[in-house]
C-alpha cells in the first residue's frame, strides 16, 4: 500500500509541467545513485549535476530545469546511458529536454535553436549540409558579433584548405521539403 | 569484399581527407565501395534536438535508398555520428513496428520504403573485424618503426551500442596499429569525449575536454581518429590551447586510414595529408626518415 502511495506521489506534479510527462516516464525508476553524474565529462561546467536534473524532472520542476544549463551541456557521449544501473535512456532523455527548449522557443536556448534551424534549413534545401552556407546563414541570424569572431579563425583555416568551398546554384541539390512537411504534419497530430 | 558506402556530409566538406583516404585504402585492400546514390544528411545532432520523428526519418531515407542496391547487404560508414544515427534508427525500428510504420508513412512521399534489412558497419569495425590486422600487416611495405600511436575512439562508434568493441575499454585499433609496425601509446583517453558539437556553440567546454586529451596524447608521435567531429575538435584549436596553457600542446592528428595507408606506402598526396590541420614538423621529419629507409629515434616522453 505504502509503495502505491509513493508512486502516486511521484505523479502529483504541477499540471503546467505536462510537457515533461514522457521524460518522467523514461526515467521513472531512477534511484538517484549518481552514476550519471560520475560518468559525465561535462559535469564540471553544469550548475546542477545530472543526478539532480533527473530528480528535478521527477518532481516536475520545469522552470528550474530550463533555467539550468545542465541539459544543454550534454554532448551525447552516452557514458551515463551505458552505465546507468537501471538501464535508463538518459542521453535520449537529455535530447527530449533539448527538444522542449527548441519547441517552446526558450530565450536561454535561442542561439542553439538558431543553429539547429540553420543546419536543418540547409538539409531541407539541399538534402545535405553545406557547411559554408549553413554557417553564413547562422551568423546572419545572430546579432552577437562575438559569436561570429569565435568562429572566424577556424573558418579561415578551413577555407584555406578548400574545405569550405561555396556551392553555387542548385546543382546536386536533393531538396527534402516534402519530407520535412510530412514529418511536421504527423508530429502535430500526436 | 563489397560494401555500400555512406560518406555523409562531413566527408564531403571538412573531412575530405577522411573520405579520400578511406576510398584509396579500401581500393588497396581490394574492397569495393558502392556509394549510395542521392544519400542525404543523417540529421547529425540537430534533428534529435528538433524532432524525434525527423531524427529517424532522415537516416531511414538513406537506408531505404541503399536497400535498392544489389552490391551488398552491408553499409560501410566512416563517420561515427552518421553510424550512430543509422544504427539507432535500425535498432529502434526493429523493436518498434509502430515507429517503422510511421517512418514509412513519411518516406511514401518520395516513393521509398524502409525494410530494415541492411547491416550497418563502422569503418573501424570493418577494418578490425572483417579485414583484420593480418591482412593489413601483409600489405605493409614501409613499417612505421619507432612511431608511437595513440588510438582515439571517441564516443559514438563504441557507445551506446557495443557492436565491435568494449564501450568502456576499447582496444580494436591496437592490432591495426601494431600491424603497421608502430607502437601503441597506452593511455586512458581513447574512449573519452571531445565535446562533439559543443565546438559550435559552447567552445569553452570542448576546449576544456580537448586540453586534457592533447596533454595525454603528447608522449605519442601521432593520434589517430575514426570520426570527423573528433578529428576537427582535436586538431583545430591546438595553437589557441597551447597559448592559453603556456605549454606546447601541438600534436599530430591523423585519420586511421591515413596511418594505415602510410605504412602501405600509399602516396601522401592520395591520403590527402595536406588537408589535415595538425601534422607537426617532428612527425613529418620522422616520416621522411622512414621514406629514406632509416629508423627514427624513439620519441622521448
Amino acid at each position: 500500500m505504502n509503495q502505491v502511495e509513493q508512486t502516486q506521489n511521484y505523479q502529483e506534479v504541477d499540471p503546467s509541467s505536462d510537457s515533461l510527462k514522457h521524460i518522467r516516464e523514461m526515467i521513472q525508476s531512477c534511484i538517484q545513485c549518481g552514476t550519471c553524474t560520475g560518468s559525465c565529462p561535462n559535469e564540471f561546467a553544469m550548475d546542477h549535476t545530472p543526478r539532480q536534473l533527473w530528480r528535478m524532472v521527477l518532481m516536475g520542476q520545469k522552470d528550474a530545469i530550463f533555467h539550468s544549463r545542465t541539459f544543454s551541456l550534454c554532448s551525447s557521449c552516452y557514458s551515463c546511458t551505458l552505465r546507468c544501473p537501471r538501464g535508463l535512456p538518459l542521453t535520449d532523455a537529455m535530447h527530449q529536454l533539448k527538444l522542449i527548449a527548441v519547441r517552446e522557443k526558450l530565450s536561454e536556448y535561442k542561439i542553439a535553436n538558431l543553429f539547429y534551424k540553420s543546419f536543418l534549413d540547409s538539409v531541407n534545401d539541399h538534402g545535405r549540409v553545406r557547411e559554408l552556407g549553413m554557417m553564413t546563414h547562422f551568423f546572419l541570424t545572430l546579432t552577437d558579433p562575438m559569436v561570429v569572431l569565435k568562429f572566424a579563425s577556424l573558418g579561415l583555416k578551413l577555407m584555406s584548405k578548400g574545405k569550405l568551398s561555396p556551392h553555387f546554384g542548385s546543382k546536386g541539390d536533393l531538396p527534402l521539403g516534402a519530407l520535412f512537411k510530412k514529418v511536421e504534419e504527423m508530429e502535430k497530430n500526436i | 569484399m563489397k560494401f555500400l558506402y555512406f560518406p555523409g556530409c562531413s566527408l564531403d566538406g571538412t573531412a575530405l581527407e577522411y573520405n579520400q583516404s578511406t576510398r584509396v585504402l579500401m581500393k588497396e585492400l581490394g574492397v569495393e565501395l558502392y556509394e549510395i546514390p542521392d544519400w542525404t544528411c543523417c540529421g547529425a545532432s540537430a534533428a534529435e534536438a528538433t524532432s524525434t520523428l525527423l531524427s529517424f526519418v532522415l537516416p531511414a531515407r538513406t537506408l531505404a535508398l541503399a536497400e535498392r542496391m544489389d552490391a551488398s547487404d552491408e553499409i560501410l560508414v566512416p563517420c561515427s555520428a552518421c553510424y550512430l544515427n543509422l544504427t539507432k534508427t535500425a535498432k529502434e525500428a526493429a523493436k518498434d513496428p509502430e515507429l517503422l510504420e510511421k517512418i514509412n508513412r513519411v518516406l511514401e512521399i518520395e516513393g521509398l520504403r524502409f525494410h530494415n534489412r541492411l547491416k550497418i558497419r563502422h569503418l573501424l569495425d570493418v577494418l578490425a573485424v572483417s579485414i583484420g590486422a593480418d591482412t593489413i600487416q601483409s600489405l605493409v611495405t614501409r613499417p612505421l618503426s619507432n612511431i608511437r600511436v595513440a588510438p582515439y575512439y571517441g564516443c559514438q562508434c563504441i557507445r551506446p551500442y557495443a557492436v565491435f568493441d568494449d564501450p568502456e575499454d576499447p582496444h580494436s585499433m591496437e592490432p591495426l596499429i601494431k600491424a603497421t609496425g608502430a607502437q601503441v601509446h597506452t593511455w586512458g583517453m581513447g574512449g573519452t569525449c571531445c565535446g562533439a558539437s559543443h565546438i559550435n556553440l559552447k567552445p569553452e567546454i570542448s576546449i576544456e575536454l580537448v586540453t586534457s586529451i592533447l596533454r595525454e596524447a603528447k608522449p605519442a608521435d601521432v593520434t589517430v581518429t575514426v570520426c570527423p567531429m573528433c578529428q576537427i575538435n582535436l586538431e583545430a584549436n591546438q595553437q589557441k590551447i597551447s597559448k592559453r596553457q603556456h605549454e606546447d600542446l601541438n600534436v599530430s592528428i591523423l585519420y586511421l586510414p591515413q596511418l594505415l595507408g602510410l605504412a602501405m606506402k600509399i602516396p601522401r598526396s592520395d591520403l590527402r595529408l595536406d588537408l589535415n590541420l595538425s601534422v607537426t614538423k617532428k612527425f613529418r621529419l620522422k616520416l621522411e626518415m622512414l621514406d629514406k629507409g632509416r629508423v627514427p629515434k624513439i620519441h622521448a616522453s
